[in-house]
């Protein structure tokens, strides 16, 4: 059973058509990389997968469960998780704190008016845990306000991973990062076992296609090209629309 | 941390014993009155400042349980009935009132509260056979709840009190709760909320009820107070002011709103006999406060406080030979 599955994907916004007839077929455990050069659709295709958006026609299994009307927050408790291109943190909070509400939003108990959020050890627990896997413990209680951008990625990463999803969708990681970054972050991805499956747009293409196994080309919002790291780069399509020599 | 702690104990006890340093019967009564209105301004702050809703309709809603109250006591029911009946007519009516403002946010749901407070406000106008129109209702008796009659103004003070505190206590505690916390991360990122796996329209539709809730608490408070009702509570003018001492209190704190219905009730009922433009003032008061902290009273006087001790502190380890000054 495929872990993700998109068939005949469409969206259109107006007149402009950002997703065309995409076919996605995501293996188990299986790392895929999506490119395209700006405006290709690859972040509308996220928001399809994940929900935000709903698609015009087409159909998305996860696991062989068909989740195209499950609302976005569904799809979180059926085991998949995002991190966002544009960062998408709570700023007025500290570090923990937003581990703290991913965490949250998988329990029963995140509608509980009674008890006092503070005092849950076993959150606090995962979620300074989970900063710890991405080497923030340190600076856990810090306020996000006042954490750098490369800091703020790994904040989105260890949200995502503390939901422990099935299938993990990361929009642009590595976007925004120094050289030294980009190094913690790759090693923080690969770290990442074989039972979550994950499906990544990145433009860094040294850092990207190491990671990836399988590569999908978007463009105009079509798959132009699909294949393995070395049939994706060696076909001239992808030379043409986006390596660009 | 321990500044704000003994702050708190002295606000308590200058609270509890009220009664005895305030002389006089009116400003017991304007005490009874900061108190409720604390209440409304604690409800309206659910919204207002945990879930980043701005309602402009409130005092539809607060009208709505000071008639029903009013009315169940006209029909002949006891004040236990008609405080009870009041209570479930209140929840029905924010349930409502949450499921029409609900499908949509910023400038939308203002609006949206704008135009129900105005259609409660028109209702209770013109619906002359339930509300009496311009005339109000009246209400004869204050309750006697476990035989403590209510009807002189320091036992009314001392309940208004309690339910004041205990108001408090259940804002305090959800707003630390897990719901709280969603509630605030629904207010600061919406979309985000909802792919960690958040239901944002449930959550915004329970903090509705919260307030909702409190919001009648108050309006019973108050009915009984000035055992008078009249559409006039309900106008645009009243949701304004109640949303007034949010604002300037310190919407999304705790204390904020508390503050904010001090310096409105003051400034409407005291004042306002020494001043005969007293809404000028209370307009420029509103003014200097965006200026000088526009994050509120509460906070501002908190920063202000902070900021002046720092200084303090600074200056005597600047001074040579001070007991700091050590290397």
């Amino acid at each position: 059973m495929t872990a993700l599955t998109v068939t005949g994907l469409c969206k259109a916004f107006g007149g402009l058509r950002v997703t065309t007839d995409v076919n996605l077929d995501v293996e188990p455990g299986e790392r895929r990389l999506i490119i395209g050069p700006n405006g290709a659709g690859k972040t509308t295709l996220f928001n399809l997968i994940t929900g935000e958006l709903t698609p015009d026609s087409g159909t998305i299994k996860l696991f062989g469960q068909d989740i195209t009307s499950v609302p976005s927050r569904r799809r979180a408790h059926l085991g998949m998780a995002r991190t966002y291109q544009i960062i998408t943190l709570f700023v007025r909070d500290t570090i923990i704190h937003n581990v703290t509400l991913a965490l949250l939003g998988l329990s029963p108990s995140r509608w509980n008016p009674l008890i006092d959020l503070k005092r849950q050890g076993h959150f606090v627990e995962h979620a300074q845990a989970a900063l710890e896997r991405v080497g923030l413990g340190h600076i856990a209680n810090r306020p996000l306000a006042q954490t750098s951008y490369g800091e703020r990625r790994r904040v989105e990463i260890a949200m995502a991973l503390t939901q422990n999803p099935k299938v993990l969708l990361l929009d642009e990681p590595f976007a925004g990062l120094s050289i030294d970054e980009r190094r913690d972050v790759k090693e923080l991805l690969l770290a990442i076992p074989r039972d979550v499956t994950i499906v990544m747009i990145e433009h860094n293409m040294d850092v990207a296609l190491e990671f990836a196994e399988r590569i999908t080309l978007l463009h105009f919002g079509e798959v132009i090209v699909e294949g393995n790291r070395a049939e994706v780069v060696a076909d001239p399509r992808t030379r043409e629309v986006y390596l660009g020599h | 941390m321990s500044g704000r702690v003994f702050a708190l104990g002295v606000a308590f006890v200058a609270l509890v014993t009220l009664p005895y340093w305030m002389t006089g019967v009116y400003y017991i009564n304007v005490a009874s009155q900061i108190l409720f209105y604390a209440i409304f301004a604690l409800a309206l702050n659910v919204l207002v400042g945990y879930a980043g809703l701005v309602s402009l309709g409130h005092a539809g809603l607060f009208g709505v349980t000071a008639y029903a109250t009013g009315y169940m006591l006209q029909l002949g029911f006891g004040h236990p009935m008609a405080i009870l009946v009041a209570l479930v007519i209140s929840l029905i009516s924010v349930a409502i009132y949450a499921v029409l403002s609900l499908r949509s946010t910023g400038i939308g749901f203002i609006m949206i509260t704008l135009a129900l407070g105005e259609i409660l406000w028109g209702l209770a106008y013109r619906w002359i056979s339930l509300t009496g129109g311009d005339n109000g209702l009246s209400l004869k008796t204050r309750p006697e709840p476990f035989g403590y009659s209510l009807s002189d103004a320091t036992a009314f003070y001392y309940a208004t009190l309690v339910i004041f505190l205990l108001s408090l206590a259940a804002v305090t505690v959800f707003v630390r709760s897990p719901l709280g916390a969603a509630l605030m991360g629904t207010r600061d990122q919406a979309r985000r909320m909802s792919a960690l796996g958040y239901h944002v329209w449930a959550i915004r539709f329970y903090a509705c009820l919260f307030s909702g809730l409190l919001t009648a608490v108050s309006a019973i408070l108050f009915v009984y107070y000035t055992q008078f009702i009249s559409p006039q509570t309900l106008g645009l003018t009243s949701s304004a002011e109640v949303l007034l001492m949010v604002i300037s209190g310190g919407a999304g704190t705790l204390l904020g709103p508390i503050f904010g219905a001090g310096l409105v009730v003051i400034v409407k009922t005291v004042v306002s006999g020494f001043i005969e433009r007293w809404n000028f003032l209370l307009g420029a008061i509103f003014v200097a406060i965006v200026i000088l902290m526009p994050e509120g009273l509460a906070p501002g006087t908190a920063r202000l406080w902070r900021l002046a001790r720092r200084k303090r502190a600074r200056s005597s380890k600047a001074i040579p030979g001070s007991a700091e000054a050590k290397p």
